[in-house]
């Protein structure tokens, strides 16, 4: 093995890499899942995306807050939520991390800081500077990130929460996934500047954007803004320009992309393909200990499947249950 | 010790009192310290109305001002609270809930359900409610009724000062969501309340008089006039009991139910607009499980569907009168006068 | 106007707050001769329902207050004559008839407050005082009570003597926090109370567990205490309803609240929803559950009375009154016999724990006459 060139120790990298693999096949298998009528509702996949979610969260503790959006999953796993508990969520059990009431989207852990996806896009702004102002007001150097896409970029609550965080100077970070479509529509006809770097010094916090699929890119710079704000610094906003495998929400023709638009993408920028390629490239990392990784986390994902549709689903007297603390 | 204090000083009471007791309480919203920023006085306001005057000084950066922006705060406080904070959010009015209730229903109120029971939010959003202070469409209304249809949300609306204190105590202890509504035109009447801390309990209504010949059910300004209305018919032999409910979600639907099975006649007074409303959904509770008691149709007295007017004369005109409560008593007491249709009061 | 043989009945003035009456019912007929202390009528306050007696005798010439009317404080709603007074004397004497301005009466009021606090080294205690020379009499409430336990008794023993009513600590408006709650501990808060109004010595008039707290004092003071009535007194017997205890330490609600204080009455209708919203009142306040169940666990442990006195008692040089409602049914009247020849002993019929209350001019005479001889 050569020397490391690398900002993350091999312990690191490979478990980069196993997060990165277990968004990729969670997502995978819920494609071919809910195709096959497996599974009820609708559910938006993280693949293409994972090396975002993946790069951040290796800054976080389970003290660290994240406000998560539609497209959840992988912010979930690298957050680590439990992916039996995950899946099991998604096929509505009872041994789901919600029992079953919240479905994919709403999969939350806040014993992991993770305060839930959200259905509703860019809700989740308003509630990370509220967790933010809780570690402020603790002083426990808790940080808060919340992730939009680029569609919701353009709510009130997010713009709303960036002024908010600047004028209480709160420890969070504002994340913008720009995958190019909200749902359908393309960013550069919905969103009105060229650049969030501008939205953010518009608002008085710094801006950074970086390549979205380089989960080393992501690493730098959600790790320097994210010291920042623990150290008192303030919140920043970071761009990671990324790519999105499937539809806005499965079953999604993606009639509005160009012929040849994905296979295109999945070819020339895939993250986790970008990821082994260099670490193996570089003599730090065997193509065998990441083979072994996928075949663990194959089956980790098959057995999560397998419990979940074994899972009892919520019993009839789950339906008035927890409105209340106490009522 | 107990002494005669305003809705509005015990108000600030009862927030001061948990600041000191809890040091997880924190209070927000716009101009509730008042000057921050700028050049004047510390604290320069407390409040628009003035109710958190004074909490700066006691309590410093607990209280904090907010940029004009409630979609932000509002959820700000809603994830401070599933963040093991106790925030009291003010909305100054009620109304300003346009904007920001996607915070309050679809996300503080559902947090617990949609995560399994494995969240809590104990969040107090407070803010002003009701018509008569010339204060015109969007700054008048008697939400009550949008939010109390929200499951995970629990709604108050005091009708006195004793009651306000206890009830926001319990607000701010209580482990869900609360929508604390503190009627405007009430903010200035005293009445004698303990200088200690006390909670009042959700979901017990309060009999503010007996009577066995006919039940009026109301909550906030609108039980003052039915007081009013009450001592109006006494004269005329006709005994009225009137029911408090103080907290709409949870509603104490024992006392009413007892109270119509004694008296046979239901009258629901509402500040509200006519359609699903507090009334409606009172009269039909009762309709369907007390039926055998009424000895005749359960009258509805509530705002007209329509906005609420500016212009003093019409807005007078608005919240339900003393006597047109008395006048659907007397309809609940004549065998042919207890239909009344439309949707006005 | 004034015409000697001419007497108004007034709506009376019960205690501190009250402030105007309900006329209930009338128990004698215009035309009626009425004896002294005769039962004339029923009036409800806001608190409870009580008998108005005649003051005086005569034929009852008027009714004025009429039935479920309510009428301010000193209101004529009757009047007493003579036979041989004409009806035209009479309307005159009513036309005539001014009710004391209200605004004198308040500022009277305002002379007095109503309640006063003292900081003792128990803590703030609440108290009221009435009435000015004669003996000193210090009233005690008993368990979850308070001073306006004493509604009907102060004005009537502040005639002839200066009352003191207290709160108890964890009571009332007095301090929530029980250093001691056992009666050892209450009883030095009295005396603390006492040392901060300088009372040297007082006729203590104890009920329930006051009695007890007196009891207490009695032994452990000897010379503060000039003699004792004991109603419906705790420390006399082990038996007391120990789910009264425990459903009015519990009760968090008006629903749960009301059956457990109809234990208190013989008439349970005496239960108004005033006197239950008092008490929730004072029952929601922070610290008071806990100083309940301080008190409760000491006193009251294993569902009986962890302090008996009465050998000791009994052996002491005090004068003793003990009163008892005969259908008491938190503290058996059995227990009014508990002292033998060592007291004075009435059992009232028709009345419940709450006897001075249910049946105050009875009470009241015969507390005067045991302060009376014992003075």
């Amino acid at each position: 093995m050569s020397e490391n060139p690398f900002p993350l120790s091999k312990d690191d990298l490979l478990k980069a890499y196993r997060t990165m693999r277990t968004i990729r096949d969670f997502e995978e298998r819920l494609h071919i899942d809910f195709a096959k009528g497996d599974i009820p509702g609708f559910v938006h996949l993280y693949a293409g995306e994972e090396a975002c979610a993946t790069g951040i969260m290796m800054h976080l503790n389970d003290n660290d807050r994240i406000a998560s959006t539609h497209r959840g999953h992988g912010h979930c796993i690298a957050k680590g939520v439990d992916v039996h508990a995950m899946m099991a969520e998604i096929y509505g059990r009872s041994t789901g991390a919600c029992r079953g009431k919240g479905g994919s989207m709403h999969i939350a852990d806040l014993s992991k800081g993770m305060m839930g996806a959200n259905g509703i896009l860019g809700a989740g702004a308003p509630l990370i500077c509220g967790a933010a102002l809780a570690a402020k007001v603790r002083g426990d150097r808790g940080v808060g990130i919340t992730f939009v896409g680029d569609g919701a970029s353009n709510q009130g609550t997010f713009l709303e929460s960036l002024n908010l965080a600047a004028v209480w100077n709160l420890p969070v970070v504002f994340v913008v996934e720009n995958n190019g479509y909200a749902e359908s529509t393309a960013m550069e006809w919905a969103v009105s500047c060229d650049s969030y770097v501008d939205r953010a010094t518009g608002f008085g916090m710094p801006g950074v954007t970086v390549d979205g699929t380089d989960l080393f890119a992501v690493h730098e710079a959600a790790g320097e803004i994210i010291r920042r704000a623990r150290d008192g610094g303030g919140p920043a906003l970071l761009e990671c320009n990324m790519v999105r495998f499937y539809g806005h929400f499965e079953g999604d023709a993606q009639t509005y992309r160009a012929k040849g638009e994905v296979e295109a993408l999945r070819a020339s920028r895939d993250c986790l393909v970008m990821l082994a390629e260099r670490v193996v490239e570089a003599g730090v990392v065997a193509r065998d200990e990441l083979h072994r990784i996928d075949r663990e986390v194959a089956d980790l994902i098959e057995d999560a499947v397998r419990a979940a549709k074994a899972a009892p689903l919520p019993a009839p007297s789950e339906l008035l249950t927890d409105v209340y603390v106490s009522y | 010790m107990s002494r005669k204090i305003s809705m509005k000083t015990a108000i600030n009471e009862a927030l001061d009192l948990e600041m000191r007791r809890d040091p997880t309480v924190i209070v927000m919203g716009e101009d509730i310290v008042g000057g921050t920023g700028a050049n004047g006085e510390d604290d320069a306001w407390g409040g628009v109305l003035g109710v958190t005057k004074g909490l700066y000084a006691k309590h410093g950066d607990r209280l904090m001002d907010t940029p004009l922006s409630e979609s932000a705060y509002i959820g700000a406080a809603v994830g401070a609270a599933a963040c093991g904070l106790r925030p009291v959010a003010e909305l100054m009015f009620m109304d300003f809930m346009g904007v920001c209730f996607d915070q309050i229903f679809n996300q503080a109120a559902k947090f617990r359900y949609m995560f399994g029971g494995k969240a809590q939010t104990p969040v107090v959003i407070r803010g002003m409610v009701g018509a008569g202070f010339r204060a015109a469409a969007q700054h008048s209304q008697m939400l009550t009724p949008l939010f109390t249809h929200i499951p995970g949300l629990k709604v108050v609306c005091p009708s006195n000062a004793y009651d306000a204190k206890g009830l926001l105590i319990q607000s701010i202890r209580d482990n869900d969501p609360v929508i604390f509504c503190e009627h405007k035109n009430l903010y200035g009447l005293e009445c004698d309340v303990p200088a200690e801390s006390y909670a009042i309990p959700f979901g017990e209504a309060n009999i503010l008089r007996d009577g066995d010949d006919v039940t009026i059910v109301s909550y906030g300004l609108t039980v003052h006039r039915a007081l009013e209305a009450a001592t109006a018919l006494a004269k005329d032999r006709i005994e009225a009991e009137v029911i408090d409910l103080r907290t709409l979600s949870p509603i104490d639907w024992d006392t009413i139910i007892e109270s119509v099975e004694r008296t046979g006649r239901l009258v629901v007074v509402d500040e509200a607009h006519p359609r699903c409303n507090l009334a409606t959904d009172i009269a039909a509770f009762v309709g369907q499980n007390a039926f055998g008691a009424l000895k005749a149709g359960a009258q509805m007295v509530t705002g007209p569907h329509t906005p609420v007017p500016f212009s003093p004369s019409l807005e007078d005109l608005y919240v339900p009168s003393a006597e047109a409560i008395a006048a659907a008593v007397r309809r609940t007491l004549s065998p042919t006068g207890s239909r009344s249709h439309g949707i006005a009061a | 106007m004034s015409n000697e043989r001419i007497k108004p009945i007034v709506m009376p003035k019960w205690g501190l707050s009250m402030s105007e009456g309900k006329v209930t019912g009338w128990l004698k007929r215009p035309g009626d001769h009425v004896a002294l202390g005769d039962d004339l009528l029923e009036v409800e306050t806001d608190k409870i329902t009580n008998v108005v007696e005649a003051g005086e005798s005569g034929v009852l010439r008027r009714v004025l207050g009429e039935n479920d009317t309510v009428y301010p404080v000193k209101a004529l709603i009757a009047v007493l004559a003579d036979p041989d007074v004409s009806d035209d004397e009479i309307d005159a004497f009513i036309a005539g008839f001014v009710v004391p301005a209200a605004d004198a009466d308040a500022d009277a009021a305002d002379a007095t407050p109503r309640y006063l606090f003292a900081e003792t080294a128990a803590g703030t205690i609440r108290y009221a005082t009435r009435g000015e020379g004669g003996p000193a009499v210090l009233l005690v409430h008993g368990f979850g009570g308070d001073l306006d336990n004493w509604l009907f008794s102060i004005d009537a023993l502040a005639e002839s003597a200066t009352v003191y009513a207290l709160d108890l600590p964890g009571h009332g408006q007095s301090t929530k926090s029980v250093a001691d709650p056992s009666l050892s501990g209450l009883s030095a808060a009295v005396l603390a109370f006492m040392d901060h109004v300088g009372l040297a010595k007082a006729h203590f008039i104890g009920h329930s567990m006051g009695g007890a707290v007196s009891m207490r004092t009695a032994l452990d003071a000897p010379d503060r205490v000039a003699s004792l009535s004991l109603i419906a007194s705790a420390g006399l017997g082990r038996e007391i309803d120990h789910g009264y205890i425990q459903g009015f330490v519990g009760a968090t609600s008006r629903r749960d609240l009301k059956p457990v204080l109809e234990t208190l009455f013989a008439d349970r209708g005496l239960v108004s929803r005033s006197l239950i919203d008092d008490l929730l009142k004072y029952k929601r306040l922070d610290g008071v559950e806990d100083a309940l169940t301080a008190i409760s666990s000491a006193m009251f442990a294993d569902g009986a009375q962890s302090s008996v006195l009465t050998d000791l008692i009994a052996a002491a040089k005090t004068p003793i009154l003990v009163v008892w409602g005969e259908e008491d049914r938190v503290i058996p009247a059995a227990h009014a016999n508990a002292l033998g020849d060592a007291a004075r002993v009435a059992v009232i019929p028709n009345a419940g724990h709450m006897v001075q209350m249910e049946a105050s001019s009875k009470v009241n005479a015969l507390l005067k006459d045991h302060i009376g001889k014992a003075a």
